[in-house]
């Protein structure tokens, strides 16, 4: 959690002094459910993500400096260049990218489950998306194909309230997305996703379950972005400073570090250790050279 | 030689690979016990079971995406989606994902996916059963378009396709299925790379350029023409992406005239990258202004009387020929 949220600020602070050159979604608030669920993952099992998907990348293994490096478009970057913040790609650790495009992860990790289904692989495909893909079709294609099929699939709705700044009690009638599951006839769990250990607890009975063939599991993490929905937005009119200020105060890295008031001098050194970390990652970054404008049609075809 | 039918030259690919390919499995609508609508998967489902003949709902997005994450984790998807009118409803898949997904990783993800489906105006099949689109994806980067026009080739290029790392869309004429022609023996293993034209009928004076079910028409043509004096050389494209220009503009540099023939819509098709590559590359060959016969630009209609008149004729076809002959 503290290299995601680390990075974030790094990258915040990155936009501001005009280093991204696109957009930049922070996963700022939302810390725990990345690392709750990815906490259960190895690089052999494919994660596949949304536009706010820096979180899942760091939590699935790309290093910070990778992250950073690919929005300052350095050719050292996850990417090379090519994709930005919403394109990051790592297969090499199981970061099966991240897409520009609501409700196309959901389909790519059922995909996933059934490569693994029909090859015997004991891995399983992991779909993050924000409750604004649970009103798509996406969503309603892919978990009945999940589904009907059992296949190791794991859908992982990070219910942060809002799709850009359309509320989801405005989008759909019924805002608790947990219990669509059952429409599908596969399970579905609620769980407080600023809660890092009941993220954790809920994500590995669900995983253990797929990764034994018993099927795909919805599991919708009910949170909050607490910085604007894209770095050099206004942030104001659709929600109030008082839910905003609220939700800040139930911090995932804060609840984590209550729960274990004999641990605080090991919280301390996480922060400070990965401090240097992200540092060293913003120079790293810095120093990348661009990619050369003559590679930009590689790659197209196989 | 034997004969085959497309489908069956086609099945006789998809079977052998099969065979030896664990990471291959077919999706669709009715492909499973069925066999697919046209056969195209007959008897497999008893070999390889409902994991690899996958019977789909009718979500065309969903199992386009779907084959899109198992392609990106080392599966070999094939998506039939019995008439590829049904794949519009799938086409940010395609577009946003399946072509873009080897770019976007950089080149560290592989994209062996085969969409087919049959095109093609005919049987009164009306507008949502009779669409052809293969200019609209030869025009994004990514994509590999196949359009046979006789059983031989088909099952060349399918082997190719079910070797291929790049996204195919397989588009075969529904009014040719049934039809056979000779195709060598099974323990015959060729493969027709893709991008390479054939000339399917040597002539001097004027270079027809088609593919399909107009390849057949415009070949009919030829040999009436012959019987006028008129010796015509016919180019099976047999590949919209990528386009076989080498061969269409050694052709012209011979006759020194060019007529596309293409079924579907004339603006932006296939008629119009081939003509304006002539004007680029060949324009010192040509006698005659280069032109091209296509179908109607309009929703197909219903009534056999609409719809024979909707789509290039013999006789429009000769007629063509006639007048780039003569122009």
């Amino acid at each position: 959690m503290q290299v995601i949220r680390q990075t974030e600020e790094a990258l915040a602070r990155s936009h501001q002094a005009g280093l991204i050159h696109g957009a930049c979604h922070t996963y700022v608030g939302e810390e725990a459910i990345a690392a709750g669920v990815c906490a259960h993952l190895t690089h052999d099992d494919a994660l596949f993500s949304t536009h706010r998907g820096h979180g899942h990348a760091l939590a699935k293994g790309v290093p910070p400096r990778e992250l950073i490096a690919e929005l300052f478009g350095r050719v050292t970057g996850c990417s090379r260049g090519r994709g930005g913040s919403m394109h990051l790609f790592s297969p090499e650790v199981g970061m099966m990218g991240t897409s520009g495009i609501v409700g196309p992860c959901i389909l790519q990790a059922t995909g996933a489950g059934y490569t693994f289904k029909l090859l015997g692989k004991p891995h399983v495909g992991v779909a993050f998306f924000g409750d604004g893909a649970s009103n798509n079709g996406a969503f309603h294609e892919g978990l009945n194909l999940a589904a009907i099929y059992q296949l190791p699939t794991i859908f992982i709705c990070e219910n942060n309230q809002f799709a850009t700044e359309i509320a989801i009690t405005y989008a759909t009638r019924n805002a608790d997305i947990w219990t669509k599951a059952a429409s599908f006839g596969m399970p579905g769990v609620c769980v407080d996703g600023n809660d890092s250990v009941a993220v954790w607890q809920a994500a590995g009975e669900a995983i253990a379950r797929a990764r034994s063939g018993g099927g795909p599991t919805l599991i919708e993490c009910k949170t909050y972005r607490t910085r604007a929905h894209a770095e050099g937005m206004r942030d104001g009119g659709y929600r109030s400073a008082e839910d905003v200020e609220k939700w800040k105060a139930r911090d995932p890295i804060k609840m984590l570090a209550a729960r274990m008031p004999q641990e605080q001098a090991e919280f301390a050194a996480i922060e400070a250790d990965v401090k240097a970390l992200v540092e060293e990652a913003v120079a790293f970054a810095k120093a990348s050279p661009y990619p050369d404008g003559i590679t930009a049609t590689e790659h197209i075809y196989a | 030689m034997r004969e085959l039918t497309f489908t069956a030259a086609t099945r006789e690919a998809l079977t052998e690979r099969m065979a030896v390919d664990p990471s291959i499995f077919v999706m669709g609508e009715g492909i499973g016990p069925r066999g697919g609508n046209f056969g195209t998967t007959l008897g497999l489902y008893e070999k390889h079971g409902p994991l690899r003949l996958c019977d789909t709902p009718i979500a065309e997005r969903g199992f386009v995406g779907l084959a899109c994450g198992a392609a990106m984790t080392g599966a070999r998807p094939i998506v039939d989606f019995m008439f590829l009118d049904f794949i519009l409803d799938s086409v940010g898949e395609i577009f946003n994902q399946i072509a873009k997904m080897q770019y976007m990783s950089s080149g560290r993800l592989k994209m062996p996916v085969i969409l087919r489906g049959c095109i093609g105006i005919g049987s009164s099949a009306a507008t949502h059963h009779s669409s052809s689109y293969y200019s609209v994806f030869a025009h994004v980067p990514g994509l590999r378009v196949i359009v046979p026009s006789n059983p031989h080739d088909a099952k060349g290029l399918f082997r190719t396709a079910l070797r291929s790392d790049d996204p195919v869309l397989f588009l075969e004429h529904k009014n040719i299925l049934h039809l056979k022609g000779p195709v060598p023996d099974e323990s015959d293993e060729y493969t027709i790379p893709f991008g390479l034209a054939n000339v399917a009928r040597v002539g001097r004076d004027v270079t027809v350029v088609s593919l399909g079910l107009m390849l057949r028409r415009a070949l009919e043509a030829a040999e009436k023409l012959a019987g006028e004096g008129i010796s015509v050389e016919v180019i099976d494209l047999r590949t919209v992406a990528p386009l076989d220009m080498p061969t269409v503009l050694t052709s012209l540099k011979k006759t020194g005239r060019i007529l596309v023939v293409d079924e579907t819509f004339a603006p932006f098709g296939v008629g119009a990258e081939v003509i304006a590559q002539v004007n680029e590359r060949g324009f010192d060959d040509l006698d005659a202004p280069p032109a091209r016969l296509n179908g109607a630009h309009t929703p197909t209609p219903y009534s056999p009387t609409l719809e024979a008149a909707v789509v290039p004729s013999f006789d429009a076809i000769a007629q063509a020929i006639r007048d780039v002959v003569a122009a």
